[in-house]
This record gives C-alpha cells, structure tokens and sequence, in this order.
C-alpha cells in the first residue's frame, strides 16, 4: 500500500466520521433540510468549504507542492449545458431520498443497510449516463 | 431554524473540511466522492467513456478513500451515536439512487466536488450547479411531502 492510497484511506476516515457527526449520514435530516424545517446543513456546507478555501487558496501560498509530490491546482470545471441539466436530476433524486454519493457511503458506515440498494442503484445511474450519455 | 442546534452541522463541516484539506496539502488530490461510481466501473466495463485516463488514474485511491469514508462512520457509531436505520422507503432509496448516480455524473460532482472542493475553488460552474441541485432537492422533497409520503 502506498503512501498516497494511505494517505486518501485516512482522509476518508476523518470525511466519513465528519459526514456522521454532522448528520447528513441520515437520510432524514437530510430531507428535513431540503424540506426547509432545519437550515443546518448549510453551516455545515459552509464550515466545510471554508477549512477546504484554506488548503487550496491560502496553504499553497507558503507550501511549493503537495507533501508526497505533485500540483496545488484548484477544482474547476467547464459549464456546459449538461452541468446544469445533471444538477437538476441530481437535486431530484436528492430532495426523493435524501441521499447523495458521499453520504450513502457514510450511512452505511453507521449501520444502515437500507442504503446498500441505494448505493447499487446510482452505480446504475452512474453505468447509464456513461454508457448512453457519456461522449 | 435548527431545531438539532448549530454545533453538530459546524462541528461535522470542519471535520469534513480537514479531511478535505489532509488529502489536498499531502497530495493535490481533490477527494470528491461522485466520480467513485465512474472510476470503479472502469475496473468492470471496456466503454471508452469509463477508460478514460482521469477514471484508471483515479480509481486505486477512490476505493481507498471510499472505504475510508465508510470506516470513518463506522467509528462515529461505535464510539458516539450508535448503529442507526433510516425509514425512507424502498422506492425512494431507489428511483433517487439512480437519479443521484446518473445526474451527478452528467454533472460532473454532487455536493462534495461542486459543494466543497468547488466552491474552495471559487469555481462559477459549482457555484451554479450548488443552486441548481439545492433548488430541485428543495422542490421534489416539497413534492414529496405534499403528497403525504413520509419521512
């Protein structure tokens, strides 16, 4: 096992056990979010995306290269009409179960299994965009 | 507004975050969760949109990171909260599973990489697509609820 793939296994533990404590493993606090009973969910987007602005945009300034080598370089995409389009289907089955890519996995983590056949069905999704959709 | 309090959300987002920032000061990696589901298909499926170099180069660490992800919950259960099941129905898991694996690939990120790793990147397109998912999520969970279906 190498230094990199130990290095994302741990970051995962501290992602998965983040994801629990902040309750978006469940699927139901999701939807209580995204039926606008409990705003919690967006301090938690937001405290997230603060300490990740500091590792890409501050930590890069007093650090040349990542500790194990390779490239300090932000996440950005192109859009396209398919962004948003993927957006809106996502946010559809998101708001229907409560449960997106990340957070399955965490649910799983704290025993629920019911998310198994969700986890196999957006390998599905994820099958069938690239098969009849994927260019 | 947050009948669960505010310190769980703040306490778990920084968690989420310094896993996030762990992984990017060690290696530049951005660890994203969606394109899981591609990179571990290429192991499986010879379509060209699945063997691409970004998915066979990616995939050994995402299967690190995934399993990760899940032991992380797994330690949160056995050390605080508990082994837990959701009540959302069968369908629902479902329907919204393939919804959320087909519209965060087209999309090209779902709330982890648009959510965290592109609005860090102060990326216009996440920023547009965060709206975009958090809107919809928003309506069909409305939908949802007016039609009586609960949770």
């Amino acid at each position: 096992m190498n230094k990199r793939n130990i290095v994302l296994f741990i970051g995962g533990l501290i992602f998965g056990f983040g994801l629990a404590w902040g309750g978006m493993a469940k699927p139901e606090i999701v939807l209580n979010f995204l039926q606008l009973k409990d705003y919690g969910l967006l301090l938690l987007m937001g405290a997230a995306s603060m300490t990740a602005f500091v590792a890409i945009n501050i930590v890069p300034r007093f650090l040349p290269e990542p500790i194990l080598g390779g490239e300090f370089k932000p996440r950005t995409r192109q859009l396209s009409r398919n962004t948003i389009l993927g957006a809106v289907i996502f946010g559809l089955g998101w708001g229907l179960s409560g449960q997106c890519p990340g957070s399955s996995l965490a649910s799983l983590g704290i025993g629920n299994l019911m998310i198994i056949p969700g986890i196999a069905a957006m390998f599905i999704g994820a099958y069938a965009m690239g098969r009849f959709f994927g260019s | 507004m947050f009948p669960l309090g505010i310190y769980p959300y703040i306490i778990g987002g920084l968690i989420i975050g310094i896993g996030v920032a762990f992984v990017y000061i060690m290696t530049g990696l951005h660890s994203t969760q969606s394109s899981f589901f591609s990179s571990t298909i290429s192991y499986f499926s010879k379509i060209p949109y699945f063997q691409r170099k970004t998915y066979i180069d990616s995939r050994e660490w995402r299967l690190y990171f995934a399993a990760g992800v899940i032991l992380g919950a797994v330690v949160y259960a056995l050390t605080i909260s508990g082994f837990w099941t959701t009540d959302v129905q069968l369908w629902r898991i479902l329907i919204g599973g393939f919804l959320v694996g087909f519209g965060t690939r087209l999309s090209s990120g779902c709330t982890s990489g648009h959510g965290i790793s592109g609005l860090a990147s102060l990326s216009t397109t996440s920023l547009l697509a965060v709206i975009t998912f958090i809107v919809f999520g928003v309506i069909s969970a409305n939908i949802v609820q007016f039609l009586g279906v609960l949770p």
